[in-house]
């Protein structure tokens, strides 16, 4: 395997022109990953984490647009490619895996119908009984019992937990390079939350998969991911290697967002609590987006942080980082 | 342990499918269909003490939300009995029963759904306690404010509607109105499953100044054990309608007896634990249209023997204040 990464994102900037305004839902991103690796993309409801996600695959619909940036993926800009060539890489290279199945999955349409389609839409040579053999093998290697039965079910007739394996099986049939998981596991018990994570990370391990991990719990990307990228109002606040981050987080959201997570040894103590709410993506403050809940915030956050590394490996944008490592969290 | 404030004895509740015109008439010509039922609640016993916070945990269709509205008086139990204060709900007189209703309350989980959005928050917080005759309509103004600074919401908000709220600021108005008639036990049902985690971490913390302030008893269904190890003094896991344990916080955390309980724990995400290998349960949640028989848990059991298929455990104190029902306590 190379060093080159297998995607590398850079200033990526999709905004929403909507009548009330301009929402910058993902406002100068820029991160990069090689092959094998998980990466976790966190955030709150509407820091753009999932608009992030759509934006690499050019999936943002008006009045979304992705207004400049590129996202280079295998060396190639994907928000530049022709239409045509981007679909062929969409679904074989590079696989999206959405919070809901249903949305993946067509009602009408039996498992194994979808699954063919799948694969001869990128390859029209194959015959369809090696379709079949190849879909079958899918489905057994997300851990669906009986999969020459399942093949031939509808998408109603699985339990959520099922429908989730079918539409990451449906995400590896063309063995991509890259997977975007956006919340897959949020609507789902954590048994089966626990299974759809050990099918996650055993093929990253065995495929050397790449994977964007998009979700709001940070505990269940400590388990997953290798690096870790927060993301707050469009930004992405803190990134680096996943132990470092949540360990010395530098951040002052990320501090308060890890603090204000109970657990173990929070038992009968307050929770340390990030004041106020998350601001509107269409009436973001001037400079940092955090300033209104920082506790260390003062004139210089009205002006927008740059990125800096002031740990190495790690990028963060703020002007007033914690570097010290004895404070506390959430101080 | 205090007098139990509330005691829910053998509490089951069924949710029978009938059947229609045509399938009766199938069934006249011999065809095999018959009336489905859920026991969506299957004996439960529980004792909440007062002032205490216990967590009722459990996957989705175990019937923990059924639960809690029986309790909170929403769905009548088919069977079992339901005590609060020392009298069964069924055996109290009207007004007995009406002050018992008053003081139950319920915080519900979708603060989108359960606020009707064409009724300012002022009526919606009011409305109740000026009906039960706890303020005048005229003072009505005034303790709405009082209640609304109470849960942390600006009172200068009181003549806006539900849309104009975020998530937790909604939360806080459902508390609120629940808050409104003077409760003294809530059933917070995934209370806080909908919230952001920052805003979790408020709403967490407006629960426990609440029961300080106001010596509130909670019950805490959730299906989140970090947040219910967080909150909770006594913890009671559920599996398919059943209580499979029941334990003091710290005593389940550290060493729980269940294997549904041990299989839980060990797949709950924690921050703590980084590039874990997964060793996840095997198998699906049973439908409970159709529960294994026995113990419910036994096909996703790795200690499974022939009499856990056959028998159904009952729920036993294994040591003090610590209960259990899993055949594997009476080997050894």
């Amino acid at each position: 395997m190379s060093d080159a990464p297998t995607l590398d994102v850079r200033n990526l900037k999709t905004h929403f022109f909507t009548k009330a305004g301009v929402a910058k839902a993902v406002d100068d991103v820029s991160f990069s990953f090689k092959a094998g690796e998980v990466v976790g993309l966190v955030g709150e409801s509407g820091s753009g984490k999932s608009v992030t996600g759509f934006s690499i695959l050019g999936l943002v619909d008006p009045p979304g647009r992705v207004v400049s940036g590129q996202v280079l993926f295998k060396g190639k800009d994907l928000l530049t490619l022709p239409k045509e060539d981007l679909r062929h890489l969409r679904g074989n290279r590079i696989a999206m895996i959405f919070q809901d199945p249903m949305m993946t999955l067509n009602p009408v349409l039996r498992v194994d119908t979808q699954m063919v389609e799948t694969i001869k839409a990128h390859d029209s040579n194959v015959s369809k009984a090696d379709a079949l053999a190849r879909a079958r093998d899918a489905l057994g290697q997300v851990g669906i019992p009986a999969p020459d039965e399942r093949l031939r079910s509808y998408p109603h007739q699985f339990s959520g937990g099922m429908r989730q394996r079918v539409a990451i099986a449906i995400a590896l049939l063309n063995k991509p390079d890259l997977i975007i998981a956006d919340e897959p596991t949020t609507a789902l018990d954590v048994t089966i939350q626990g299974q759809i994570l050990f099918e996650a990370q055993k093929l990253c391990r065995e495929t050397g998969t790449s994977m964007i991990w998009i979700t709001h719990d940070l505990a269940v990307v400590a388990g997953l991911a290798d690096r870790i990228s927060v993301m707050y109002g469009g930004r992405i606040v803190e990134q680096g290697a996943i132990n470092d981050v949540l360990d010395h987080p530098v951040h002052p959201y990320t501090r308060g967002l890890l603090g204000s997570v109970p657990g173990h040894n929070t038992r009968g103590q307050r929770l340390h609590q990030i004041p106020g709410m998350a601001p509107s993506l269409l009436n973001l403050p001037q400079g940092c987006a955090f300033q209104a809940r920082c506790p260390k915030a003062d004139d210089a956050c009205h002006t927008e942080p740059a990125i800096t590394e002031p740990v190495s490996g790690r990028a963060i944008r703020c002007v007033h980082p914690h570097l010290n490592a004895d404070e506390e969290i959430g101080a | 342990m205090s007098e139990a404030m509330l005691h829910v004895d053998n509490l089951t509740r069924n949710f029978v499918k009938r059947l229609d015109l045509a399938a009766k008439v199938a069934q006249k010509f011999g065809a095999d269909v018959r009336e489905e039922v859920v026991h969506a609640v299957d004996g439960v016993t529980l004792k909440i003490p007062k002032g205490g916070v216990v967590g009722l945990v459990g996957e989705s269709g175990c019937g923990k939300s059924t639960l809690g509205r029986m309790i909170a008086g929403i769905i009548p139990p088919t069977s079992g009995s339901i005590s609060y204060k020392g009298t069964e709900l069924t055996k109290m007189s009207s007004a007995e029963f009406r002050r018992a209703a008053l003081e139950i309350q319920m915080i519900f989980q979708d603060p989108f759904a359960s606020l009707n959005p064409r009724m300012r928050v002022l009526d919606i917080i009011g409305e109740a306690p000026v009906m039960h005759g706890i303020v005048k309509s005229a003072e009505m103004e005034d303790y709405v404010c009082e209640v609304m600074q109470r849960v942390g919401l600006d009172p200068e908000y009181r003549r806006r509607y539900p849309h104009q709220f975020s998530g937790g600021q909604r939360q806080r108005i459902g508390i609120a109105r629940a808050l409104a008639v003077k409760p003294e036990f809530l059933v917070c049902d995934e209370a806080i499953a909908a919230l952001d985690v920052s805003i979790q971490a408020q709403v967490i913390n407006l629960f426990m100044d609440l029961r300080a302030e106001l010596d509130l008893t909670y019950l805490f269904i959730s299906h989140d054990l970090s947040v219910v190890e967080h909150i909770s003094d006594r913890v009671v896991i559920m599996y398919l309608g059943r209580v499979v344990e029941v334990a003091e916080t710290d005593a389940l955390f550290d060493a729980p007896n269940h294997p549904y309980t041990q299989a839980l724990l060990n797949e709950v995400p924690r921050l703590d634990q980084r590039g874990i290998d997964y060793t996840p349960v095997k198998g699906e949640i049973p439908s409970p249209l159709d529960p294994p028989p026995g113990c419910h848990f036994h096909p996703r059991c790795p200690h499974a023997m022939a009499r856990c298929s056959a028998e159904r455990p009952v729920l036993r104190e294994i040591a003090p204040d610590r209960w259990s029902a899993c055949h594997l306590n009476d080997e050894t």
